[in-house]
């Protein structure tokens, strides 16, 4: 079971709180995981919170880019929050604009807009 | 492979990355060494993110690395030394480029590590191993 990651259903939101030692082991296992919660629960949004995570490099934005991309395949809207700003600029270097994720300032933000979306 | 000359400081701290939780073990080392020299946030995270890159290559492409973290207080540098006897890379150049990978990363670990750094080396020989030298300002 996977230990670098919590997924919580808040307000009819799943959310997702990425560790910041989540490793390769632990991500089809997530995968698996948080489609089948969304799937079971109908949950009417994503919210993916990596406020925990004091370094964002390619290996795990690569894992959020799959992460919304089956919030796309499941029809759910996905939001991105809590990237530090030291984090948000560094990953311009590295080149990673995360296109396919939407972002938001933080978790009240994205649940608001979740809102207005239904 | 050549050994590199030493850096400019003082040994800082010394790791070996043989599973996936060395790369997060020492990421921290790096930036408890950046804290040392009392780094701002965004200089402290463009370094640990450049190092992030380079272990797990060292892990997954050279199957296992070795660190070596140094303390150069006078110029507020810390350097890293990450040295692997994996396979080697054929064509530097070309690994370097943003995209090109030969596993199932993003292709951009290198190319990314080097815009992040104010000192980057890369030395690899096919069949000894690679060995890559970074560096940070605090
Ligand atoms: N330490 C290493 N030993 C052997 N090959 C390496 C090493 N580091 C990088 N490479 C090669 O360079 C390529 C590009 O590396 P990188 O830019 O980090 O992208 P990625 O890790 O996503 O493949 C790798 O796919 C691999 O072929
Ligand atoms: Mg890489």
């Amino acid at each position: 079971m996977s230990q670098s990651a919590g997924l919580y259903l808040v307000d009819e939101i799943m959310l997702v709180a990425i560790d910041e030692d989540i490793n390769d082991s632990d991500i089809v296992d997530l995968q698996d995981r948080l489609a089948q919660r969304v799937h079971d629960t109908g949950a009417r949004g994503i919210v993916i919170d990596v406020s925990a995570l004091e370094i964002v490099d390619t290996f795990v934005g690569r894992i959020i880019a799959q992460l919304a991309g089956i919030g796309t395949l499941l029809d759910s809207p996905t939001y991105l929050v809590g990237m530090r700003p030291a984090v948000a600029m560094t990953l311009v270097e590295l080149g990673m604009t995360l296109p396919t994720v939407r972002t938001a300032r933080n978790l009240q933000h994205a649940l608001e807009r979740l809102r207005a979306t239904q | 492979m050549k050994t590199l000359s030493p850096p400019p400081g003082k040994p800082f701290d010394r790791l070996v990355i043989a599973v996936e939780a060395d790369v997060f073990r020492s990421r921290q080392a790096v930036g408890r060494a950046m804290d040392r020299l009392g780094a701002r946030v965004i200089r402290r995270t463009r370094l640990v993110t450049a190092v992030s890159e380079i272990f797990r290559n060292g892990l997954v492409y050279g199957g296992g690395a070795e660190v070596v973290i140094t303390l150069d207080e006078a110029d507020r540098m810390v350097w890293v030394d990450c040295t692997d006897q994996g396979p080697g890379i054929a064509d530097l150049e070309l690994a370097m480029k943003d995209g090109y990978t030969t596993g199932k990363g993003l292709g951009r670990g290198l190319g990314g590590a080097k815009r992040l750094v104010e000192h980057f080396e890369i030395h690899s020989v096919l069949g000894e191993g690679t060995q890559v030298r970074l560096a940070g300002r605090a």
